[in-house]
């Protein structure tokens, strides 16, 4: 029996392929195999000897098998194996291109402005680019004498022969959102409105065209001091700078009182711009308290609310956050510059998850 | 506003340094723009003694100095005709930057000598342009700095000039005297009183004035005395260093005066020839037409009502805006008329403007001046006449009334705080009111006359606290709109702006932000450039019209993208559109530009040019994204800037289009010079419906346990036959057993109609059945098969492909 294992386990260790292995399966424990004929012959033997012959048989027998099972698999890991080599390929080769999109780093420093303010609970306020020159004039205390009427290089409509109406403007400033939003919600109210504005200027730092949110908060008591604690915790979170520091200056629009221009400690060391060190300071925007002639405008009596408003540049911080030199190039649409310096489609600006990348 | 410091220091007794006043005036709100401080541009400039000179052996023209400095002698060579042994220099040591050659002084040889320094020419440090010759100093120490030395000996050519920004609201900040009270209410020094005792009349003035009843309100006081005998020529030099300091060109005695005291006391005057003048002088409205050559030397022509002084003879002067030529002052003038006059702010304003004039003048009144100061700054004025000019002055003569301007708010000391957050006591808040000229009444504060901004309590806390010093005020948190978690602010409009962009830029779109307004024509080629969206005052032509789609400001940054030498391009935008000039008439568009090749070539063989079902793709998963049904018709009636037949409308009913798709038209190609092959999409973002019903609830996935069958049919149709109606027929075969109805292959052209006859073509489609309740028999799928077959040969009059 020893003579029969040797033979058989040698002889499927040496099978080329699965048919050699095949033909040996049907040689040793097939119907008529070696090892089933020996098995048929227990019958013949005596109890004592069947009891040492039959373990004896089997254990060969499964042995043979597993033997057969084994070869098998290894045979077909070594045919695997060889296919898998002929299918070599060079993956250094460029994959198949994909156009990679991009968001507009005037969108995406909005959803950043949007993201911080909202977790201060101010909702986001839209309104018309094509605006009465009530809401972005008057209604805001600028009458129709004012100087500030004629510094602000309005774009105005043009009106047809027998329209007596003072033609529309393109807003000059996002300011007139916030009368739409007081006459829509009235007080309590908090929002910001972020959007295109227009001013008839252009040289290296004016477009014609350029981007304001405008920040409004009126309630019973809120103050310039709330106000200025407001715009810290904008400018901390929205510049990433832990010692950001800001300094309210006197100044004048005709829409707040008192109203402050909002400077923002810098160094220009090395031509770099630094926030929150230095000794330079670096206008970034204007604000005050709501004037009580606009409270009135937006149906909002001044005697019981009152409230700060604040504007500022989304193409300015843009620039000054991430760098950007040129305030033409925004509008100019050059792949190189949108590749640059836009944003990765799913890079969404979030208080959780960051601000900025 | 500009002015120097030491006309500062007039109005202002203050030992407050430079830095201290700038600091102050912009702390103040009186923003300083720039600063120009001589002894910036001089400080390293020392006095030197010539103790030898004599000529240079090589050149005729140089001399070889020995100088005395503080650094002890140094040898300079000096090619200046009055170099000359004794006399008292200015040295540019090596290492000082002279700025008038723009050169830093070094050590070298000229003709083959040594030169340690140069001896300075005004024109050199930038001081005048005299050239003559180097500076002699009449005294002075060797060592000295020049600077020391002006400021002891010249300080006029040592006077800083300030620019300071005046907004709106502060007329009284364009006089330096109001500049210097608002400093001295911020506590830099104590306000010099500058008063002048009334110059009695010697003789009746030979000039009467009046003021037409209809013009009382635009013209309220009009003062004048005539002043004869005076010699009018040129002004002292003080006060001609003032006016040019702050950019002003000396004229003469007269026009300096009245210059000087516009700037000085936001007083503007004007002075006629009084010999020119015919008769009385009649401040009145104009009629229209009248005309007058100005001082500037420009004729203008009236429109009616506006204010305008007028002799016996016509107009000479427009009032408050510019004085008449005719009657100007000149070097001849003996006699002459002064006057000060209130003119109304809107009125002046409004002329200023119809008529282009900018005059410092014009300035002044149309933000107002202090109209109580009227009769107290013809006393000031000619008091200055009788002192530079000498003469005689005769009475007065007034005609209407002082405004009364006189206004009283009642001052909450509380205010500031509750207002700004600030914590002042109410006697500093009094005293800064005093200070800035307000009278109090108890708690009633009074405006001063000089102040017409001021109408309103909140004013008064804006006073005080400006003076205070904003840069005081402490941040302080705002409590949060409602306690908790904050809710989400976005609606659901903008937060369907946000997923369509982001959308869009995943699809491999890059954004650009385009301007709003584009040229006529490209407007035109997309329906829009008409005159309801045309600007009055574009900035050039290229930006005149408010554009229909931002279509057109895409396909341009397309084609200067290409001429850059980007062929390939994925542009898209979502922003306004403008289909009217109303406010009411903007909508907001998503819009995709695909040009060129779908990518780069490359060894898989993927580049194709693009076409209508990428832009089909892209609309579809937009719309997708922002909650279009799934379910939409598409309809070929597209606007006339698609390719008509390779272009559609996605629609949901017969009126709500919720985008386009498709090729653009090939003209509008060629008109925006972009090179094809070019698809677009535009996705109108508020037609989508918004859902209704606001739930978060998705209901009960229901899957089948049993198994799908798909069977394929292909179909013999028309040529123009569209695959929906296809499908919509096959799919309405049987709504409930099939799933899903799918195009997999289109035969057409010349092959297939040689095989299927004239004017045919195949399609083919897979449908799936998905049983519900038990397994489906042939003869069910044949029973279905049979009802596709019949709806589709109904609907198309197509037949089953054999």
């Amino acid at each position: 029996m020893e003579e029969l294992r040797q033979k058989y386990i040698a002889a499927i260790a040496e099978a080329a392929d699965e048919g050699a292995l095949e033909a040996l399966r049907v040689q040793a424990v097939g119907k008529k195999g070696e090892v089933s004929l020996k098995m048929r012959e227990l019958g013949k033997m005596s109890p004592e000897e069947r009891q040492v012959a039959g373990p004896a048989l089997n254990a060969l027998k499964d042995e043979i098998n597993s033997a057969l099972a084994a070869k098998k698999a290894a045979l077909a890991d070594s045919g695997l194996e060889e296919r898998l080599k002929a299918e070599w390929l060079d993956v250094t080769l460029p994959a198949r291109s994909e156009r990679r999109g991009s968001i507009h780093p005037i969108s995406q420093v909005t959803e950043e402005v949007t993201a911080i303010f909202a977790d201060m609970g101010f909702a986001v306020a839209e309104g018309p680019q094509v605006e009465d020159d009530w809401h972005n004039f008057d209604a805001l205390n600028i009458p129709g004498h004012h100087p500030a009427r004629a510094e602000m290089d309005t774009f105005y409509m043009s009106r047809a022969e027998g329209d007596d109406r003072p033609p529309h403007v393109l807003r000059t400033h996002t300011s007139p959102v916030q009368i739409r939003s007081m006459l829509q919600q009235g007080a309590p109210i908090r929002i910001i409105a972020p959007g295109r504005v227009y001013r008839a200027d252009y040289d290296q730092t004016h477009t014609p065209m350029f981007h304001q949110v405008e920040g409004l908060a009126i309630d019973k008591d809120i103050s310039m001091a709330n106000l200025k604690w407001v715009l810290e915790e904008f400018c901390r979170a929205f510049f990433e700078v832990d010692g950001v520091e800001l300094r309210f200056r006197a100044s004048h629009f005709p829409f707040t009182e008192p109203s402050a221009e909002v400077d923002i400690r810098c160094s220009w060391e090395g031509g770099t711009l630094k926030l929150g060190e230095g000794d330079d300071w670096l206008e970034i925007l204007g604000s005050g308290m709501v004037h009580p002639k606009v409270l009135e405008s937006g149906g909002i009596d001044p005697n019981e609310w009152q409230g700060f408003a604040f504007g500022l540049g989304i193409d300015r911080i843009a620039m000054l956050k991430y760098g950007i030199p040129d305030l033409r190039a925004f509008f100019d649409s050059d792949l190189r510059w949108l590749r640059h310096y836009g944003f990765a489609a799913l890079d969404v600006p979030s208080i959780h998850a960051g601000i900025s990348r | 506003m500009k002015f120097t410091l030491s006309w500062l220091k007039h109005h202002l007794e203050t030992e407050a340094t430079l830095d201290e006043i700038l600091y102050a005036l912009t702390d103040l709100g009186l923003e300083v723009e720039g600063v120009e401080n001589p002894v910036d541009r001089l400080s390293e400039f020392t006095i030197g003694k010539v103790t030898h000179a004599e000529k240079h052996p090589d050149a005729d023209k140089l001399k070889v100095c020995k100088v005395e400095t503080d650094e002890g002698e140094l040898q300079i060579i000096c090619g200046a005709p009055n170099a000359r042994e004794g006399i008292t220099v200015v040295v540019a040591k090596p290492g000082v930057y002279v700025p008038g050659i723009d050169t830093t002084i070094g050590v070298g040889k000229i003709r083959g000598i040594e030169s340690h320094g140069m001896m300075c020419s005004e024109r050199e440090m930038e001081m005048s342009d005299a050239h003559d010759g180097i500076i002699e100093l009449p005294s002075g120490e060797v060592g000295q700095r020049f600077t020391d030395w002006l400021s002891e000996n010249q300080p006029e050519r040592v006077d800083p000039v300030i620019e300071i920004a005046i907004t709106p609201n502060r007329p009284d900040a364009l006089g330096v005297e109001g500049v210097a009270r608002d400093l001295a209410a911020r506590g830099l020094g104590t306000l010099i009183p500058r008063e002048t005792d009334p110059v009695p009349g010697s003789f009746p003035c030979p000039i009467g004035v009046s003021i037409d009843a209809d013009t009382l309100d635009q013209a309220p006081v009009f003062y004048g005395r005539v002043i004869k005998g005076v010699k009018n020529g040129p002004s002292p030099k003080w006060l001609q260093d003032y006016l040019r300091a702050i950019g002003l060109r000396p004229i003469s005695t007269l026009v300096d005066i009245t210059n000087f005291f516009t700037y000085d006391r936001n007083r503007p005057l004007h002075v006629f020839d009084a010999d020119k003048v015919k008769g009385n002088l009649r401040l009145h409205r104009a009629k229209g037409g009248e005309t007058l050559v100005g001082l500037d030397e420009k004729e203008y022509t009236f429109e009616a009502d506006m204010t305008l002084i007028s002799d016996d003879e016509g107009v000479e002067s427009i009032a408050g805006v510019m004085g008449g030529l005719p009657t100007g002052c000149t070097e001849e003038t003996t006699n002459v008329f002064l006057e000060a006059a209130y003119f109304d702010p809107i009125r002046t304003a409004y002329t200023g403007r119809a008529l282009k004039i900018n005059s410092d003048a014009r300035y002044r009144f149309e933000r107002g001046i202090d109209p109580c100061w009227t009769p107290v700054g013809i006393e000031h004025a000619t008091r200055m006449i009788l002192d530079l000019c000498g003469g005689e002055a005769s009475d007065v003569v007034i005609a209407g009334e002082i405004p009364d301007v006189d206004r009283a708010y009642k001052l909450d000391t509380a205010r500031v705080e509750s207002l700004v957050g600030m914590e002042i006591p109410a006697a500093e808040q009094r005293a800064t009111l005093e200070a800035l000229g307000f009278r109090l009444e108890g708690d009633m504060a009074h405006v001063p006359s000089w102040r017409p901004d001021v109408m309103g309590e909140a004013d008064l806390v804006e006073e005080v606290a400006r003076v205070a010093s904003l840069t005081k005020l402490v941040g302080k948190p705002m409590r949060r709109a409602s306690a908790g978690v904050p809710e989400a602010v976005l609606t659901p409009m903008q937060r369907r702006e946000a997923t369509a962009r982001r959308t869009i830029a995943t699809l491999g779109y890059n954004e650009c932000v385009t301007y709003s307004f584009v040229d006529e024509a490209s407007a035109g080629l997309f329906g829009g450039g008409t005159d309801a969206t045309k600007l009055d005052n574009p900035i050039s032509s290229e930006m005149s019209h408010m554009r229909p789609t931002p279509l057109p400001g895409l396909l341009q940054a397309a084609s200067r993208n290409q001429a850059r030498g980007y062929a390939d391009l994925a542009l898209f935008e979502v922003g306004p559109a403008f289909h009217g000039g109303e406010p009411d008439e903007q909508q907001q568009l998503a819009c995709g530009v695909l040009v060129g090749h779908s990518g780069p070539k490359d060894v898989h063989g993927s580049r194709r040019a693009v076409d209508v079902f990428d832009a089909k793709a892209d609309i579809e998963a937009v719309l997708a994204a922002i909650g279009a049904p799934a379910k939409v018709q598409i309809r070929r009636d597209v606007p006339e800037w698609l390719h008509p037949g390779r272009s559609g409308a996605i629609c949901l009913g017969p009126k709500n289009v919720l985008g386009y798709f498709g090729e653009l038209h090939p003209k509008v190609l060629d008109a925006l010079d972009v090179k094809g092959p070019a698809v677009v999409f535009s996705v109108d973002l508020a037609a989508t419906p918004f859902p209704k019903a606001k739930g978060t609830n998705r209901g009960a996935l229901e899957l089948a346990d049993l198994q799908a069958v798909e069977r394929d049919f292909a179909f013999v149709l028309d040529v123009g036959t569209e695959a929906l109606t296809v499908v919509n027929a096959a799919a309405g075969a049987d709504k409930t057993l099939i799933e899903e109805v799918r195009v997999f292959d289109e035969f057409h052209g010349e092959k297939a109609e040689a095989q299927m006859g004239a004017g045919k073509k195949s399609l083919a489609i897979t449908v799936r059945l998905q049983p519900k309740d038990r397994t489906l028999k042939e003869a069910d799928i044949e029973a279905v098969s049979k009802k596709i077959i019949e709806k589709v040969a109904k609907a198309t009059g197509g037949v089953l492909r054999s």
